[in-house]
């Protein structure tokens, strides 16, 4: 298992080739990558805070569950933080299984509880100003789907 | 204890953190002896139904006890992923 929170950019494909060839012999590899998405009115740049040392430890507990879960050869999670370009990525999720069931399963697991668990919070900058993004009902609600 | 915030409560605070000597029993006592002090962490926690809390760096709620707890942080509903 590998978490990562970092400043710098990564390369999914790169990242993805190396967890794959990490979890030799799974059968499965699912992977979801974010991107900075813009807006409307033109999104200059996105600022992500987090809290150092509890995102760690809350995106490792959520990898954990994860695993306790589902039968997973091994698990990736990478999350940025600081100043980011429209275009650029986020964040990325691998997991790997024997087979494809479990891998998608705690892929869309990890995705619902990074959203809503993590303590990360995004800010979109445009011509306009900035503007902090609200969490979303929808995201609190999907939690419940894994109760 | 060290208080933090973050985001938009950081902002509306103007700091990310201090050092809050208090006898406060439970997160909502903190949150009173807080909002007490300036008409900025008045609003900042107005409305606490709109932020979260994490003691220790773990989740937690508002009525959670004190006792032993050394960081305690605020800050709006997450926006990771």
């Amino acid at each position: 298992m590998q978490v990562r929170v970092q400043e710098g950019v990564f390369d999914a494909g790169v990242e993805l080739n190396a967890f794959s060839a990490r979890a030799e012999g799974a059968g499965a590899v699912v992977s979801f990558t974010g991107i900075v998405r813009d807006v409307a009115g033109g999104l200059q740049h996105m600022m992500i805070e987090h809290y150092p040392g509890m995102t760690e430890k809350a995106i490792s507990a959520i990898v954990a569950e994860a695993r306790e879960r589902w039968s997973l050869a091994d698990a990736l999670v990478i999350h940025r933080f600081g100043q980011l370009a429209p275009g650029a990525p986020i964040m990325m999720v691998a997991a790997a299984s024997a087979h494809r069931a479990d891998a998608f399963a705690a892929a869309d697991f990890l995705m619902d509880y990074l959203k809503s668990r993590a303590p990360f919070w995004k800010k979109e900058v445009t011509a306009e100003g900035a503007d902090w993004v609200a969490a979303k009902d929808d995201d609190e609600a999907a939690l419940t789907r894994w109760d | 204890m060290d208080v933090m915030y973050f985001a938009w409560v950081r902002e509306r605070i103007g700091l990310p953190r201090e050092r809050v000597e208090t006898q406060a029993a439970t997160v909502n006592e903190l949150v009173a002896e807080l909002m007490a002090r300036e008409e900025r962490y008045a609003a900042a926690f107005a409305d606490t139904s709109a932020l979260r809390v994490a003691l220790d760096q773990v989740l937690s709620d508002f009525d959670a006890p004190l006792a032993g707890v050394r960081e305690v942080a605020f800050f709006p509903p997450m926006t990771g992923g």
